[in-house]
């Protein structure tokens, strides 16, 4: 254990923390935003997926980061529409649409991973600031600083803009007049509707965000890992959404969620490598987020209330 | 009428799924009939096929028919694959322990152990639901992670094969004793004694929810819980119910998983979907499929299984990857849920033309802004 509580392994554990973090915030900031409408998307871990095949084949093809990322974000996006014709305005059911999606993601991802690359190849990861082509030199002295130099630069720009996202976020939802419209139609839609609020179209651009979130979120995965398998995502989706409740439908708190999650994975990857606790532990180690996450919604359950119109379709009559 | 739109609409996703289905076949450079004939081929065409068709269903029929009782109860579980992994923890465990057991008294008791094991996992997102106003979808959810690793700890650890202790350590038992292994009822084909099982536990879940007092508090509940507990119908215990049936029937598809493998092992991919075949969520596709009725879900189910070894079968003979048919199951639940307004619309024509001109106010009273787990749940027998 002593070999653990050294400066270098600490800090290179919590920003390893920071960077598994960032799928988990990419994807319950647009999950936030979607279910402060209203609107529930239980499919985020397919549209991650998707995103995740999408970014990694472009750059296979390509080579370009800001391409795959792009990829991932134009699935998203599609997907978003999909998602938004079936909920919004054919009123099905979130959760099991949601399912839908998933599956849909899962299985398709898996194809044409099958079908277009067959056996996985590593890609070259997204680069930390260091390795930036043509600024890098910039950042390589501030890298090396104690302590402060790998856990905030020592990240790729995909972090960066996550964590940018948070604050972003809250000021979409507090101080502009679609935050203002989004929290209206998903707390009282008829009361947003008769004020001259559309419904269908807040809660269509909402879930927009969303899924292009998720499927940037996807991307970002596979690039960082640098490699695609069949369900890479292994319900960081699922997860994500779980945030959302978790935060209490606050990005903040979404983010130390989200942290949280990036933290105990990075510990225990660290525990197991250097031989401090025995796989088997390991193994219960991993549950412990989920099991945090269950204690933490018992106790919030009574204390928050969510969007009341959360997964209530929205018709004039 | 409702009853007939209600059957066309689901085969309509279907059709329109399969459509999907064909026009990925074909960017793919095969041939949609030639897939086509080879699914069928590989679903029905040898009676050994056949059985391996109804085994694939099993478990599918088995969370389906639980998915209706929860889905009826208004109460959404996406924890198959957690009861699944549960069910078949605690029946594996159990063989493990008293391997000598005769098999008249074995096989029953990893049935029960199955159904405790998954029952109880459902209970914990029930009781969290009912007293804690915990959502059971983010419940069931986290249950399934914990379930995984839990399955992953035990099968690298306790329950490990002690062959592998020295060697590749694969995380998984030993072969369990054959006193607990489901006899096959034919032979010659993999057609177990979880077939009929299963079957008859659909038909148990069908006189459950339309028979008896319990089904009709849970569908009283899963209706309208202000005017069931006006009725004095607690809407607790029955949503703890609700989650437990659901889960030990799960818990059973775990049973089944494991003593009706011709391995007659546990085995884990670190996942959930290397053991389960992803049937907690193919389940529920089957449910929705058959309407929510678990009478419907039998042939739903068979129909689904006969997907899953028609796409293996295309996969061998046409290089398709089987994960087609999991992109497939997504898009029909897609399609179906989302006809239930197309259903809804169907229903209002058809009543307008079959009865006399009340249009406007009828127009005007159907219920479209009605949650469509609401519109499912509707009686339809």
């Amino acid at each position: 254990m002593s070999q653990f509580f050294t400066v270098s392994v600490l800090v290179a554990t919590l920003a390893t923390a920071i960077k598994f973090a960032v799928p988990y915030l990419l994807a319950a900031l647009g999950e936030t935003i979607g279910q402060r409408s209203g609107v529930l998307n239980l499919g985020v871990d397919g549209i991650m997926l998707l995103g995740a095949f999408g970014g990694y084949y472009t750059v296979i093809q390509t080579g370009s980061h800001l391409q795959g990322i792009l990829v991932g974000l134009g699935i998203g996006l599609a997907i978003g529409i999909v998602y938004a014709y079936v909920t919004v305005f054919l009123h099905a059911q979130q959760g099991i649409s949601g399912i839908g999606i998933f599956l849909f993601g899962l299985g398709f991802s898996d194809l044409l991973f099958q079908e277009l690359v067959g056996t996985p190849k590593p890609i070259r990861p997204l680069p930390t600031l260091d390795k930036l082509p043509g600024v890098g030199g910039i950042f390589e002295p501030l890298v090396d600083i104690d302590i402060v130099g790998p856990l905030l630069f020592d990240h790729n720009l995909m972090t960066y803009m996550a964590f940018l996202l948070v604050p972003a976020t809250t000021w979409l939802l507090m101080k502009t007049t679609f935050g203002m419209n989004v929290r209206a139609v998903g707390e009282n839609p008829q009361a947003a509707d008769s004020l001259g609020v559309s419904v269908a179209k807040t809660r269509l651009i909402a879930i927009l965000i969303g899924s292009s979130l998720a499927g940037i979120a996807g991307a970002t995965l596979s690039l960082q890992l640098a490699i695609f398998q069949h369900n890479l995502t292994n319900g960081i989706g699922f997860i994500a959404v779980a945030l959302v409740y978790f935060g209490a439908w606050r990005p903040r708190w979404v983010m130390a969620g989200a942290l949280l999650y990036g933290l105990v994975t990075a510990t225990r990857i660290r525990w197991q490598s250097l031989d401090i606790i025995p796989q088997g532990a390991s193994d219960i180690a991993a549950m412990a987020p989920a099991i945090i996450t269950i204690l933490a919604l018992v106790l919030l359950a009574s204390r928050v209330r969510g969007p009341a119109a959360l997964t209530r379709p929205f018709s004039r009559h | 009428m409702k009853r007939l739109t209600g059957g066309i609409v689901p085969l309509g996703a279907a059709l329109v799924a399969f459509l999907f289905g064909a026009i990925m076949i074909l960017t793919l450079g095969a041939s949609p009939v030639e897939g086509l004939g080879a699914m069928i081929d590989g679903a029905f065409g040898t009676g050994d096929r056949v059985a391996a068709t109804a085994v694939r269903a099993t478990p599918l029929l088995l969370v389906g028919a639980g998915i209706t009782i929860a889905f009826r109860a208004s109460v959404i579980n996406i924890g198959g694959e957690g009861q699944i992994i549960a069910g078949a923890l605690l029946s594996t465990a159990l063989a493990l322990a008293i391997p000598d057991t005769p098999k008249v008294l074995l096989i029953p008791l990893v049935i029960l152990a199955g159904i405790v094991g998954g029952g109880l996992w459902g209970a914990i997102p029930g009781v969290l639901k009912a007293y804690a106003s915990v959502n059971e979808i983010l419940s069931t959810i986290m249950l399934n992670i914990v379930a995984i690793q839990l399955m992953n700890y035990l099968l690298r650890g306790p329950m490990i094969d002690p062959v592998e202790v020295g060697t590749s350590r694969i995380p998984q038992t030993e072969r369990l004793t054959d006193n607990a292994a489901f006899p096959t009822l034919i032979e010659g084909t993999r057609l177990h004694l979880g077939v009929p099982m299963a079957v008859l536990a659909a038909i148990i879940v069908y006189v459950i929810l339309f028979r008896t007092p319990l089904g009709f508090r849970l569908r009283a509940v899963g209706h309208n819980p202000d005017a069931a507990r006006a009725a004095g119908i607690s809407v607790e215990r029955n949503i703890v119910s609700a989650l437990s049936m659901s889960g030990a029937l799960c818990g059973l598809a775990g049973v089944v998983l494991v003593f009706g493998s011709e391995s007659l092992r546990l085995v884990t991919d670190g996942g959930s979907a290397g053991f389960t075949g992803s049937a907690g969520f193919n389940g529920i596709v089957a449910a929705l499929f058959g309407g929510l009725h678990p009478l419907w879900t039998i042939p739903s189910s068979f129909l689904f299984g006969s997907l899953l070894t028609g796409a293996t079968e295309l996969q061998r003979e046409l290089q398709i990857p089987n994960a087609l048919a999991i992109a497939l199951n997504g898009l029909i639940v897609l399609f179906v849920v989302s006809s239930d307004k197309v259903r809804n619309w169907l229903d209002l024509r058809l009543d307008r033309s079959m009865s006399t001109p009340r249009s406007e106010t009828a127009e005007a009273a159907v219920p479209l802004e009605t949650d469509d787990l609401e519109e499912a749940l509707e009686e339809t027998t």
